[in-house]
């Protein structure tokens, strides 16, 4: 619709994380009300100490179509997964 | 009536008042974020009710509670200003009405804060926070209504005329406005109203608004002596429960 404002993806820090993970996408004019709506449809609860928004039309995403050339190549190399090496006991804990 | 019980209902009448109009918009917002916003809004101004009324039931001592001022007066004994009884309108309407009470709100509260009453000032600050928020969210709105298009510019006018004769109210002190400033309870109103004009006066310039020429003001609300007639209108549907079944709660 022409007269929509531009979708905005938002991301928010909780108060024990150390990244901002995405929560949801609202509307907004520009992005400082998108940062505004966000604190309001987001953040209500106490979820935040951090809000970023991002323009959905600034994410590029890979398409889920190409799945089998993206992703299959890499069930079959367990190699690189690393579980092959003996640590050390003296390396302790991991 | 004393006049700090009456300067108290005057802080929780404006909230409540205002609290009940901005939740009229609940579900009819012309799009969700704003809705959530607005519902915000109207829950943060409820809860300074609470806060006020409830301490003017007990600076009262006649046992009554926050609820019973809220719930149990008729529209004589409301001391908000005229303002907030303003019916919503347009969009643009209700968010001008909200943007000068803001102003004023904003204002009031910081000048609380130093209140010589403890319970005054801790109220004021934890609800300062809230008003922020409040002015910082309207005065965006009202510059982006007002420097928008030729119809939400024209909208934003007509709101502003339409309020600008409601504000001369809140800033016009009274015997309980003197006796508040001379205890130390409540600041200046005049010096609110030096800070409120530089605020509202730089909100304007951005948002291409003329402010009205006029030091017009209408009257009678804070007092309780006149009233306009939408108040009488809020309270047939915001204590239609209590008075229908008295005492019922869950």
């Amino acid at each position: 619709m022409k007269n929509e404002w531009p979708l905005w993806e938002v991301f928010i820090r909780g108060q024990h994380g150390m990244s901002h993970r995405h929560v949801g996408s609202l509307h907004a004019a520009d992005e400082e009300s998108a940062i505004k709506n966000a604190r309001d449809v987001y953040t209500r609860r106490n979820e935040g100490v951090s809000i970023w928004v991002v323009a959905a039309r600034h994410i590029a995403a890979s398409s889920p179509s190409e799945k089998g050339p993206l992703y299959e190549p890499s069930e079959s190399k367990v190699y690189r997964h690393p579980t092959f090496f003996d640590i050390p006991d003296e390396v302790g804990a991991m | 009536m004393s006049a700090y019980f009456e300067f108290l209902l005057r802080m929780g009448d404006n909230t409540l008042i205002l609290g009940h109009r901005v939740s009229e918009w609940c579900g009819h917002t012309p799009v969700i974020e704003e809705d959530i916003a607005l519902a915000n809004t109207a829950l943060d101004l409820i809860g300074q009710t609470q806060m006020w009324l409830g301490l003017a039931a007990e600076v009262e001592g006649k046992g009554r509670t926050a609820d019973d001022l809220a719930m149990l007066r008729d529209a004589w004994d409301f001391r908000n200003v005229l303002m907030v009884e303003k019916p919503n309108g347009d969009f643009g309407q209700t968010l001008m009405r909200q943007f000068l009470f803001d102003a004023f709100h904003l204002e009031m509260l910081k000048g609380l804060t130093t209140s010589s009453e403890p319970r005054v000032a801790e109220i004021a600050a934890k609800a300062v926070k809230e008003v922020l928020y409040h002015v910082e969210r309207s005065g965006d709105t009202v510059i982006g209504l007002g420097d928008g298009t030729a119809e939400s510019h024209e909208r934003m006018q007509d709101a502003l005329n339409l309020m600008w004769p409601y504000v001369g109210e809140m800033f016009a002190s009274d015997d309980v406005d003197t006796e508040m400033l001379s205890t130390g309870i409540a600041p200046d109103l005049n010096q609110l109203r030096i800070a409120f004009d530089a605020h509202v006066g730089a909100v304007m310039a951005d948002a291409t608004l003329t402010i009205p020429d006029s030091t017009f003001a209408h009257k009678g609300g804070k007092s309780g002596f006149q009233h306009t007639e939408h108040l009488g209108h809020i309270l047939t549907q915001m204590q239609w429960l209590q008075r229908a079944y008295p005492g019922a709660s869950w």
